[in-house]
């Protein structure tokens, strides 16, 4: 096979930091290559030398596309030679239609310049045909769900010409449907021709697509690995990226379950802006002592709304339900309250809802538990970086300070930082949110000691996460979530990943009374046994 | 949590990893000391008693507002109304003491009523309705001006006289008696120095006993005797003058009041916490709601304290009076390093911003520059300020 692609001995470096080195990449035509590696191992940084944003002469080494070699200056420049990014977060505008996003930067021109918005929508057309996207060119975007906001992305890639297509992270934020139909996509592309570079965490979506893999580990490339050999296992992956080998990827625990801390019966929610949609029906559960319990749902089942409207009702209206902690009912109407009945909640997403990334590291770990630092009115300062190093040292933070902006730190020291602030609130009940999103195999683990350490504190551990390995990994006990009611319960031992999925997808029967007590006890013995065969999704709708 | 016991250890830092680690900070700190040099040497007077005098109470309500808009735009707020309130505050303490005849002290406290009442509204509207502040206190703009026109009906009150008069004007002196320098003045700023000093050191003990960076002791020593003898330079040159300016000792209260309360408090760290990212703080259990309703309100009581400063100043009370005082706030706010998104900013910044500008203008008067070329200039330093602000932080991100 010819290469499309060759990166010779790339070196990049920051002041005080080597980001890359001697790093070598091949890709061959009309592959699909994929580059994993952990987060902060130099795989944004690769990307960002070939595509130009750091441009020539800020690196070392050269770049060999097709044959010749290129010294892109800026973005515009790889573009023109068909090479397209596209990032993690997506760069849409909203409120533009799909047609107007597509061709943001590259209009269609019709007379005196004029952009001819027919033309426009009639090629738009065409791109999202190509793609599967199924919808009027004319819709905004913010109508979209993200697993077509990616599509559209891909779109505007094809819309110039493109040649190489990179992908960072396409199918963080996708269901399993909408990544599985971007998968599929991707294939289709590379069997017209167009070679991907597929950036990824998820090492089953690696090994299901990828034809060769490369390996980047602190700024080296490891290996790359050709995925057709049986020797390309994840194992070999995983100990590629870490360095070591992960044999347990879990760690040990011995669980010692105590009587029920947490209780939460009949906590109905409806959705914050449309009137009448149950977004949470029904939902009861508990949690004991010394004990972590999962809910598996997937995206959209109702999972974080649930956890959101729990704490400090910061989601949804017209709550309706008991919590309980220790048997004794609790205001958890406002977070403030939720705190006081010692309850905490680390959301899913650090960035928007858990840190201030303005601010430094100590100041974000005090800011739940600021009363406990007030003296006769005033914080102590002193008291507050001491708490600070504290939890730097306890749950392993890796930066120079306490003082640097939480801003810098990578997802999984980030998601320390979240941690720190709730642990020093000295919760009994930590509700954790896909704890381990976005973060890489180290962190994972070092989060999963943390849940350990807890709970062998006597305190109760709720951990949501669609990763179903991990619960099965964590948990002594998991809830399914299903369109907003919780559709089954299984102790860990009798859990499999299959039996799990089953419960998640399980919609409403018809059979069932609307609303009514006893509705969860009867999907629950339902659950275990069979799928009903007569679904009705109007049910969903009432 | 167990604390893990380490050795003490004290690490010290130098001149220049103090200056690095906060350059925001100290950039615009440089760039003072630069302009200020160089006024002293463009013109002889810059430095002369009389004038040092006339720059604090020229600027005095500048740096007031600038107190509690520093607080606004933490929150990722703006007010607009400010300098309209001045106005307002200002013509009310006018009506009661002029026109009514009755005691200042009455007249400032009818100032004060209307400030919290301003702020009470435009809190409300912006904290419990959920409108901008921008929009709020772009309504509160015209609404207090109009109310002003209103109360004044038209026309220019004056004169105050008086005690009011003094509150802007006044100096404390005399009291110990002096040969052509008032030694009362020089008491005052030296158990000032000595305070100050006496702080430091505590700061710095406290840090040492919890094992953190400190100043080396040379270093930290020859800060404490500079700082001291600016300190002492600037009680030397008011006590040759007319003494210690009332509003000197005003300003210098709320300084040290709003920087402890900024802080130092829960209150202050809300309000960043809520510019910073308000879903994270409010999932932190900030109450968003309280804090904005009362950085409103803290901010309509202080511009009815720089009302009154005002209008002591001016010794009249006029309809079109503090008429653009609001960007001159909001310039010293963003001049001072706060950040256009909210959750950066320090009200010691805000106030050499403000300094900063008002050195600016007395030094281009004494000139005889033209009046028009000061808005210029506080135009340009405005943008040069932003635009360092936004250098040095490209800076730092790419050293990430």
């Amino acid at each position: 096979m010819n290469q499309i692609l060759q990166m010779r001995s790339i070196t990049k470096e920051f002041p005080g930091v080597k980001a890359l080195e001697d790093v070598t990449l091949t890709v061959g035509a009309g592959e699909i290559h994929a580059i994993c590696g952990e987060n902060g191992a130099g795989k944004s940084t690769l990307m960002k030398v070939l595509s130009g944003v750091y441009p020539h002469g800020t690196y070392k080494g050269e770049i060999i596309f097709e044959g010749e070699e290129v010294r892109f200056s800026s973005i515009n420049d790889s573009e023109a030679k068909g090479i397209v990014i596209i990032h993690q977060e997506l760069a849409l505008v909203p409120y533009l239609s799909v047609a107007e996003n597509i061709f943001l930067g590259n209009e269609v021109r019709g007379a005196g310049g004029l952009i001819d918005w027919n033309k426009a929508a009639h090629q738009a057309g065409r791109l999202m045909e190509r793609v599967g996207l199924h919808e009027n060119p004319l819709t905004p975007v913010s109508q979209l769900g993200v697993g077509k906001q990616q599509l559209i992305e891909i779109a505007k890639a094809l819309s110039k010409e493109v040649k190489l297509l990179i992908l960072d992270e396409p199918t963080a934020a996708l269901n399993d449907t909408d990544s599985e139909h971007l998968l599929d996509l991707i294939r289709q592309l590379k069997a017209d021709g167009i070679t991907s570079i597929i950036i990824s965490h998820k090492l089953n979506e690696i090994a299901e697509i990828a034809d060769n893999t490369t390996i980047i580990r602190d700024g080296r490339t490891i290996e790359t690995m050709d995925m057709s050999d049986p020797t390309a296992t994840q194992e070999r992956m995983i100990r590629g990226m870490v360095g070591r080998d992960l044999a347990h990827r879990f760690p040990e625990r011995t669980p010692e379950i105590g009587e029920p801390v947490l209780e939460v019966e009949d906590w109905t929610v409806y959705h914050p802006t449309q009137p009448g949609r149950v977004i949470i029906d029904n939902a009861s559960f508990n949690v004991r002592a010394g004990e972590v319990v999962g809910i598996a749902g997937l995206m959209g089942a109702g999972r974080t709304e649930l956890a959101m409207s729990l704490f400090g009702h910061s989601y949804g209206r017209n709550i309706t339900g008991q919590v309980k902690m220790h048997g004794q009912v609790v205001d958890t109407s406002t977070v403030a309250g939720a705190v006081n009945a010692s309850i905490a909640y680390c959301t899913e997403d650090r960035k928007r809802f858990g840190l201030n990334l303005l601010d430094d590291i100590r100041h974000n770990i005090s800011a739940a538990g600021l009363f406990k630092l007030v003296r006769g009115g005033w914080i102590n300062g002193n008291e507050e970086l001491k708490i600070a190093e504290e939890y730097r040292a306890s749950l392993n933070i890796k930066t120079p300070t306490v003082m640097a902006l939480v801003g810098k730190l990578s997802g999984g020291n980030q998601q320390k930082v979240v941690l720190s602030k709730w642990l020093y609130t000295d919760p009994e009940v930590l509700i954790l949110d896909e704890p381990t999103r976005g973060i890489d195999v180290g962190a994972k683990y070092e989060i999963y000691t943390i849940i350990n350490r807890m709970v062998a504190a006597g305190k109760a551990v709720v951990v949501i996460s669609s990763e179903l390995p991990e619960l099965l990994g964590t948990c002594d006990r998991i809830y399914t979530i299903a369109y907003g009611r919780i559709t089954g319960e299984l102790p860990v031992a009798e859990a499999t990943q299959h039996a799990l999925m089953e419960l998640m997808t399980l919609e409403r029967s018809a059979e069932l009374p609307a609303r009514n007590g006893d509705n969860l006890e009867a999907s629950r013995a339902r659950g275990g046994a069979e799928k009903p065969s007569d679904l009705d999704m109007k049910g969903l709708n009432r | 949590m167990t604390a893990t016991v380490t050795p003490a250890k004290t690490s010290t830092a130098g001149v220049r990893e103090l200056l690095t680690s906060n350059l925001r900070q100290s950039g615009i700190l440089i760039a003072f000391v630069v302009v200020f040099t160089a006024a002293a040497i463009a013109s002889p007077n810059f430095l002369s008693p009389g004038n040092i005098s006339n720059i604090v109470q020229q600027y005095s309500y500048i740096l007031i507002l600038a107190m509690g808009m520093l607080l606004v735009i933490v929150a990722a707020q703006i007010d607009l109304s400010v300098g309209s309130v001045v106005a307002l505050t200002g013509a009310v303490a006018a009506v009661v003491v002029i026109k009514w005849g009755m005691p200042w002290y009455m007249g400032v406290l009818a100032a004060l009523a209307v400030g919290l009442l301003v702020g009470v509204w435009q809190g409300f509207w912006v904290a419990f309705v959920g409108i901008p502040g921008f929009i709020v206190t772009l309504g509160g703009m015209l609404i207090f001006r109009g109310l002003t026109y209103q109360v004044l009906n038209s026309i220019s009150l004056s004169p105050f006289g008086g005690v009011y008069y003094e509150i802007n004007n006044g100096f404390q002196n005399g009291l110990f008696g002096g040969y052509g320098v008032d030694v009362f003045t020089l008491v005052v700023f030296a158990i000032g120095a000595l305070v100050f000093a006496y702080l430091q050191w505590r700061t710095r003990q406290g840090r040492v006993a919890y094992q953190q960076t400190v100043e080396s002791p040379p270093l930290f020593i020859g800060r404490l005797v500079l700082l001291a003898a600016v300190i002492m330079w600037l009680g030397f040159e008011l006590a040759s003058d007319r003494g210690l300016p009332n509003i000197l000792i005003l300003v210098l209260a709320l300084f040290v009041v709003y920087t402890l309360v900024s802080q130092k408090t829960v209150f202050g760290r809300h309000i960043y916490a809520i510019g910073g990212n308000l879903n994270a703080a409010r999932l932190s259990g900030v109450r968003v709601r309280r804090i904005n309703f009362w950085v409103f309100v803290n901010m309509g009581l202080l511009s009815a304290v720089a009302g009154i400063v005002y209008s002591s100043r001016m010794n009249a009370a006029q309809p079109g009076a503090g008429n653009g005082l609001e960007l001159d706030a909001i310039a010293a706010c963003f001049i001072g390093g706060a950040s256009t998104t909210g959750g950066i900013g320090r009200v010691g910044g805000a106030m050499i911003g403000g300094l900063l500008m008002a050195v600016i203008s007395n030094i281009m008067s004494l000139l005889g520059w033209p009046m028009q070329l000061q808005s210029v200039a506080k135009g340009v330093v405005l943008l040069l300020a932003v635009a360092f602000d936004l250098w040095n932080r490209r800076r730092s991100e790419s050293a990430a």
